[in-house]
């Protein structure tokens, strides 16, 4: 059947344009809250010197080395990685069609826990030195974000797997999900009943997620694992709205479901397993900020994508910021900060939703 | 186009579901799968559209094997509309767009917005377009899930009980939407139904369905009160009213 010639209503027309507003004016405040987070810390940078500094006009050589060494590389893996955890979120949540989903919810953290933790305590990897300033470092963080790495990606595949057996059902994926969590997080505290004290502090120091140690070959291997991960979910928007329609509807559209839940999971995994295998584990970004995009623009994937990208990188941003300045010249881990902010705002919503 | 369902046998697992199922559908023909539940009607329909391959038998479009067609072509001919649809945060207008992911690439084209506008035009769900469907009544939200399947331009259309759970004014408004699509547009429909009077006063044949084979393929005129009375095992007789069948169950 073919239907006559319709017109192009002026009032979808302003529905979506508001919704482009959203996303960019979002957009305009990742790019001030970016520039602030360059320009603040322990020693500040005023903006415009920022500015100049990522055209290679720095104020100083000094400023030069603090913006483009130490606050750029920082701020940039804030961004990606609150980038990358959002989409995975987004993608899950709508993937799993479960509220709930998240990288934590597949277990997919814990398991990046427990590859640290093997790594340091199993491999030897974390030997702890003390630098000048205090800090603690782990001997060989390659190999300790390796082992985390290879762990994550066991988790996506043991979900993946059991999901192939099972039928990939949302609620296999939760439940296998959940188990795993339980496992590798008992598999950890395994491990540190027999570690000395100095494989604990370190294992510890890893758990805690931080942007801070990012540099710019982290940064790029990032980049080039999440980007085209995140294109592709955008890619598949409008397949990820079907499939929000119900299994059946999307069928009936001509989306593969059950391919593109499986590669939709492993892909999201892979991001996640990015993040938390260079940066440690930061929570409740991929939860609240899906959520909150949500909130702002439905659940239309068209938006809600990208907008979800913007706000993780947003929160994290904001937190990375936060956590140098609150207790100055210390700094918080990230992950204490996304969770300070991101558990009030998720419950705020919640509580929101119940009240319409 | 013409579809046919040849001797098609279908299962889950160890169990065979439906067995030796066939029939033909001409353009603008409205066929109404009937039976008790669980007898396999939507089994039937899953697997005219291939979600569910026949394990024997086939289903052609114009001589063309559906399991040799790929999902999007399936979906840029087949229009399906499942029983249930889960209502979520998106306007209908968007929800209708999603029909036109079978004829899409990469972005959603100023043509997509104009055809999703005529069918909500077609339906008279303009006051609804940018309503989300989390806040629709059931008619309203199978209104949008059939304007959804329409928008895909398909030449058959499978409808699986369009109008359970629909007031009277509802499932009236629905059917005659579906007849009208099916002889104005020449679109085959194949439809599952519980509401015997309704379907057969929409449909122009009948397939009755009974331990998963067919017992019989009728048009109206061949309506027998035997056979409806051995499908579902209640003796019936079929009264004339105004020129419509009533089947009203003896007792």
């Amino acid at each position: 059947m073919h239907f006559g010639e319709g017109r192009i209503p002026e009032a979808y027309l302003a529905h979506v344009g508001r919704k482009r507003l959203i996303v960019c004016l979002s957009c305009v405040i990742l790019a001030v809250l970016f520039v602030a987070s360059v320009s603040l810390g322990p020693v500040n940078v005023p903006p415009l010197d920022v500015l100049a500094a990522f055209l290679g006009k720095a104020a100083s050589p000094r400023d030069q080395i603090i913006v483009l060494s130490i606050r750029l590389p920082q701020s940039l893996a804030a961004a990606l990685s609150g980038m990358a955890l959002s989409a995975a979120g987004a993608a899950m949540q709508s993937i799993l069609r479960n509220p709930l989903g998240s990288p934590f919810t597949l277990g997919i953290s814990h398991a990046a826990a427990f590859g640290a933790a093997f790594s340091v305590i199993i491999l030897g990897s974390g030997l702890m030195t003390s630098s000048q300033e205090g800090a603690v470092t782990i001997l060989n963080p390659y190999l300790t974000t390796g082992m985390a790495f290879a762990f994550c990606l066991v988790a996506a595949l043991i979900v993946v797997g059991v999901s192939r057996l099972r039928g990939a059902s949302p609620e296999v994926m939760v439940l296998t999900g959940v188990a795993l969590g339980a496992l590798f997080t008992a598999g950890t505290m395994f491990l540190q009943y027999f570690a000395d004290d100095r494989q604990l502090a370190a294992m510890v120091f890893w758990t805690f997620g931080d942007v801070a140690r990012a540099k710019w070959n982290t940064l790029a291997f990032m980049a080039v694992v999440s980007l085209p991960v995140i294109g592709f979910f955008y890619l598949n928007r409008l397949n990820l709205n079907a499939i929000d329609a119900g299994d059946e509807t999307a069928r009936g559209l001509g989306v593969r479901v059950e391919r593109l839940r499986l590669v939709g999971m492993l892909l999201a995994s892979l991001l996640t397993a990015t993040v938390v295998a260079f940066l440690g584990v930061i929570g409740f970004v991929g939860l609240v900020c899906p959520h909150l995009a949500r909130w702002a623009v439905g659940d239309d994937h068209r938006f809600l994508l990208p907008l979800s990208c913007i706000l993780g990188a947003v929160l994290l941003v904001a937190s990375d910021t936060a956590a140098r300045l609150v207790i100055a010249p210390s700094v918080l881990p990230v992950s204490v900060l996304t969770a300070f902010l991101g558990a009030p705002t998720f419950i705020a919503l919640l509580l929101g939703r119940r009240k319409k | 186009m013409k579809l046919c369902a040849r001797d098609l046998d279908v299962g889950y697992r160890d169990r065979l579901v439906l067995s030796q199922v066939a029939f033909e559908l001409e353009p603008g023909e409205i066929l109404a799968v009937l039976g008790p539940n669980g007898v396999g009607k939507t089994t039937l329909l899953r697997t005219l559209n291939a979600m569910l391959p026949a394990r024997g038998g086939a289903v052609l479009v114009e001589d063309a094997d559906i399991l040799q067609m790929s999902a999007r072509q399936i979906a840029q001919t087949m229009g399906y509309v499942p029983q249930r649809s889960e209502a979520g945060r998106l306007t209908a207008f968007d929800a209708i767009l999603l029909g036109r992911v079978p004829h899409l690439h990469f972005a959603v084209r100023q043509e997509d917005l104009r055809v999703v506008d005529a069918a909500i035009r077609r339906l008279g769900l303009e006051e609804l377009a940018l309503r989300n469907l989390d806040r629709m009544s059931g008619g309203e939200l199978q209104k949008v899930c059939i304007a959804r399947a329409l928008v895909q331009e398909p030449s058959v259309l499978l409808l699986d009980e369009p109008t359970s759970s629909l007031d009277l004014k509802n499932q009236m408004e629905i059917l005659n939407l579906v007849r009208e699509v099916a002889q104005g547009h020449g679109v085959g429909v194949v439809m599952t139904m519980h509401d015997l009077s309704a379907a057969l006063r929409f449909a122009n044949r009948f397939l009755f369905l009974k331990k998963g084979r067919v017992l019989s393929v009728c048009d109206r005129e061949g309506l027998s009160s035997e056979v409806i009375g051995e499908v579902y095992g209640v003796p019936v007789c079929i009264e004339w009213i105004r020129g419509c069948p009533v089947v009203i169950p003896e007792n």
